[in-house]
């Protein structure tokens, strides 16, 4: 998408219809910010399309005034990936939550991150199913109390980044719902990546699950609870006090006033598959919590390979013909 | 010396282990006999193992062909010849062969071992106590190859592999065929192993030769059917099935997308679709149905003649993503190449049971226009009315075949591309300030804006639609409504369909026969005997399950009683007596296996009035 007429404002890709989700959601803030970046990334706005399941995220196309599909229950991936192999020149964004996503979609997720197919997934992590009115997800913590589960879950949860790495993803981040600029730039890497980009979004559920990432969003604990990853850059946290160095492939937390300098921690660098899983299993709250993009990988996407062997098949098979195919090899003739 | 005897038609049952090489001997016979020119009928049958226990009668593969100088129109009742490679081919067929037909057994298949596995007491070698009104050739194929192979580098084991072409050798010199289709075949499959193409050629000679060298064998000749004027090819239903899909993506100049799970007896649509890419086909192997017939609707919001194929299993997956296919209003093709049911049942036997669930088998109102093909080669005109059906009426379509049409083979009087009905996609080429994603023409169809034009954006989903704007809405007037529209359009399909004929048979009579899909042939046969013996019968034969011609009634009013014979528990029976309330009869068979003609000419004359 070189040089689309960036004449688009936010307003341009809100659509006429009302928002309907409860007030204090945090999927208002994603749909915010989801309008003020795509005016900014070059995209056509007829060719940009968002392609949901169901769930409350799974509304967000209605909001948005671009092509969009409403589909199944966690059945996008495959819906987005038909549509892109389709028509190739599209950017396709799938909106998925954590039910959708992970539980009755969890097997159309991995096929499309393992293929590699040049999309978007935004993953609305709520820790809850919120349009059912309040059971416990696949995201949810053990023990956690819901309606279904009034003496407690007993589900390990699903750690949504260890298995997007798990299924070779090429692209893996996590941001928030309360951090606009932070979100912004994640949805702008997730578009630029070319392949399956999956990007989770910790969002507030008010209603039903209401302060889960109380920890990480809360302005006062966010510089101790998070670590927010740059390239090139050491891992530091808590406001410079600590850093996270290797021993081995043993992550430590160090307190870099007491004899520990930059030079002794790790350096993020996302290229490193190794490192990047080490960093999705900062998963409790002996380690700050990774918020940026873990791991990127540049490796052929299927639809470029899917239009590679279609030309070949053309170069060796020639144009087709249509009445050479129905007669076949051995044809004959009653006179 | 051998004479030769002329005849009109013959049927061959060719049976050995599943891992006998018989569905490649059979297939062989099938071509040279197509080539040959005489009609034909096949029907491959065989277990849903790839190595089923060795030497039982469970491990059985079968391959019959039913080819003659005259029509052909099922592969064969009764075989008039069997060629058995061990004990258990012959236990399992030999009660079906008719009297007085030939029997070639290869005598190493009867040892103690294969006699034990196949049910024989030890000491009860059936070729010791042969029926007399059979004729035998009692061939020890194995040895007689293994010594026609005997200076080539090879272990007895990879020489007994192609013992199946020893077998099709003798029966070329039989019935008087060429080897030549055969030899060619060879030198294609086999060009990088020269070893084996040097075995297979040979053990096709050493079996011709070996018919040439017994003396006093009778041989036969099956002159060229007088079929009408035209170019012929052989075709497998699924094969057919896809290039029709391949023509109708052709004429509608759209990019086939095909999207598809593996599974029995479908597959063979997606190794067919794959092979031709340079026609823009898209091929998709979907992690499993649901993503298959998902992606499939991905494909069609974004402009393409998308198909996905399957069978009852998978049909049942399908079946939200069928629902919501409906509700966006979108094309699409999905295929049900049915099998034994329900579950898992008979993957690799035929039956016609899915016809409710094609019907009825979605949540809501929900009906879908369901077409069913007849004969392996007719797959190609139900798939083409299929796609255009889908695009022009912007609905999906389900298309049933089954096991038998799927793997059966026919002569096919392949058209001209020129000759093909135009297909014209209701594409919305440009922007259009009063554009309403929901808004129809007469017909009730809505048109297709796709993804990638400017000033069409517009949002679908399965959430109920306000009419004409497409919006979420969940007024109770604009649910009916909508229910209603989506009715109306698919009854509307039913508008463009030809008129309803008889198959044979007068307007009034005594017993009409109904059917559909594979069970054409088989009526056919059945019907014009009756014909032949004087009743008053008739046939006619359904296209269209849903919805049904308006036409039809008048048919079934017409005759005193109406049969309708189907390979299930009695489903478009059902159907016909509560839409007509017509008093017709069921004749179901449920037994993975198609219908015999003179099962159906039994049952005609048991309904046939006494007077």
């Amino acid at each position: 998408m070189s040089s689309a007429e960036n004449s688009y404002t936010a307003k341009d890709f809100s659509s006429d219809q009302e928002v309907k989700w409860c007030p204090g959601c945090g999927d208002y803030s994603i749909l915010k910010q989801m309008q003020t970046v795509v005016p900014t990334l070059g995209i056509k706005k007829e060719d940009l399309v968002f392609i949901s399941g169901i769930g409350c995220s799974s509304r967000f196309p209605y909001y948005m005034n671009t092509y969009g599909m409403h589909s199944i229950h966690g059945r996008a991936p495959a819906v987005a990936t038909g549509l892109k192999l389709t028509n190739p020149n599209l950017s396709v964004w799938v909106i998925t939550g954590d039910g959708d996503g992970l539980s009755i979609g969890g097997n159309h997720l991995i096929h499309l991150l393992r293929r590699n197919v040049d999309l978007n997934v935004l993953l609305f992590n709520n820790e809850i199913y919120g349009l059912t009115k309040g059971q416990y997800s696949p995201t949810s913590e053990f023990g956690k109390y819901t309606k279904s589960s009034p003496l407690g879950s007993l589900d390990h949860p699903f750690n949504p980044l260890a298995l997007a790495l798990g299924a070779d993803a090429t692209f893996v981040a996590r941001t928030l719902d309360r951090d606009p600029q932070h979100l912004r730039h994640i949805l702008e890497q997730s578009h630029q990546h070319q392949g399956s980009s999956f990007v989770e979004v910790y969002q507030n559920c008010n209603v039903f699950n209401d302060g889960t990432f109380e920890a990480f969003t809360d302005k006062k604990q966010r510089p101790y609870t998070t670590l927010d990853l740059k390239e090139g850059e050491p891992l530091i946290f808590a406001k410079g006090e600590k850093g996270i160095r290797l021993n081995g492939l043993k992550p430590e937390v160090v307190e870099l006033s007491e004899g520990f300098s930059p030079n002794d921690l790790w350096v993020h660098d996302s290229s490193d598959a190794t490192k990047a899983y080490i960093l999705s299993r900062f998963f409790d709250e002996s380690l700050p919590r990774p918020l940026g993009i873990l791991y990127q990988e540049k490796r052929f996407t299927y639809d470029e390979a899917l239009q590679n062997q279609m030309d070949k098949a053309h170069e060796i098979l020639g144009a087709p013909d249509l009445d050479q195919l129905l007669r076949g090899k051995n044809s004959w003739t009653v006179a | 010396m051998s004479t030769v005897k002329e005849l009109q038609k013959v049927t061959i049952h060719f049976a050995g282990d599943s891992g006998d090489g018989i569905q490649l001997a059979g297939s062989q016979f099938t071509n040279t006999t197509a080539l040959a020119g005489n009609d034909l009928s096949t029907f491959p049958d065989f277990p849903a193992e790839i190595r089923a226990p060795i030497g039982t009668v469970a491990g059985v593969s079968g391959f019959q062909i039913h080819f003659g100088s005259v029509e052909i129109d099922t592969p064969g009742g009764r075989p008039d010849v069997l060629v058995a490679m061990n004990a258990a081919a012959y236990r399992k067929n030999i009660p079906n062969l008719k009297s007085g037909g030939v029997v070639i057994a290869n005598t190493a298949g009867f040892d103690k071992r294969n006699l034990r596995l196949a049910g024989y007491d030890d000491e009860e070698n059936p070729l010791d106590n042969k029926p007399e009104e059979l004729q035998f050739y009692e061939v020890d194929i194995t040895k007689l190859n293994r010594e026609a192979l005997k200076d080539l580098k090879m272990s007895p084991r990879e020489k007994d592999r192609s013992r199946n072409m020893f077998a099709l050798g003798f029966v070329y010199f039989l019935y008087s065929r060429s080897l030549e289709n055969t030899l060619q075949f060879f030198q294609d499959k086999f060009k990088s192993k020269p070893e084996v193409l040097e075995a297979n050629i040979r053990s096709l000679k050493a079996g011709y030769n070996y018919g040439d060298t017994i003396e006093a064998l009778q041989r036969y000749r099956v002159e060229k059917a007088r079929l009408p004027k035209g170019e012929y090819r052989n075709i497998t239903g699924n094969q057919a099935l896809a290039l029709g899909l391949i023509a109708a993506a052709q004429k509608a100049q759209l990019d086939l997308f095909y999207a598809g799970y593996p599974i029995t007896p479908a597959s063979d649509i997606l190794h067919e679709l794959a092979r031709h890419k340079n026609f823009g086909v898209k091929t998709f192997q979907a992690e499993d149905e649901i993503a298959a017939i998902t992606a499939a609707i991905g494909s069609a919001f974004a402009g393409g003649l998308a198909v996905t194929a399957t069978s009852g299993p998978g049909m049942a997956l399908k079946t939200e993503g069928l629902g919501l296919v409906l509700m966006l209003e979108l094309p699409l093709v999905v295929v049900n190449v049915q099998r034994g049911g329900p579950s898992t049942g008979l993957p690799t036997k035929t039956e016609q049971s899915d016809l409710f669930q094609a019907l009825y088998g979605r949540n809501g109102e929900a009906p879908v226009p369901v077409i069913a093909a007849s004969s392996p080669a007719d797959c190609f005109n139900a798939a083409l009315e299929a796609a255009k059906m889908a695009i022009e009426h912007m609905t999906p379509v389900i298309l049933l075949s089954d096991g038998y049409l799927a793997n059966g083979s026919e002569p096919w009087a392949f058209p001209k591309s020129e000759a093909l009905p135009e297909i014209s996609a209701p594409v919305m080429q440009a922007a259009d300030e009063n554009y309403l994603p929901y808004a129809r023409n007469h017909a009730g169809v809505r048109q297709w804006a796709l993804p990638g034009t400017p000033g069409l954006e517009h949002r679908v989903g399965g959430l109920e639609k306000e009419d004409r704007t497409g919006n979420v809405s969940y007024d109770p007037d604009n649910h009916q409504k909508m229910v209603e529209l989506r009715a109306a359009k698919v009854s509307a399909v039913a508008q463009n369909y030809t008129p309803t004929t008889l198959e044979q048979g007068e307007p009034e009579g005594d017993v009409l026969v109904v059917g559909w899909g594979n069970t054409k042939g088989a009526i056919k046969v059945a019907v014009s005997q009756a014909r032949a013996a004087g009743l008053a019968v008739g046939q006619l034969h359904l296209r269209n399950l849903h919805p049904l011609p308006s036409d039809l009634e008048i048919y079934l009013k017409g005759y005193r009683r109406v049969l309708v014979p189907e390979l299930n528990n009695g489903q478009l029976v059902h159907v016909l007596r509560s839409q007509f309330l017509v008093d017709a009869q069921g004749f179901d068979k449920i037994k993975g296996q198609p219908f015999l003609a003179e099962e159906i000419l039994t049952k005609i004359k048991e309904l046939m009035p006494h007077e």
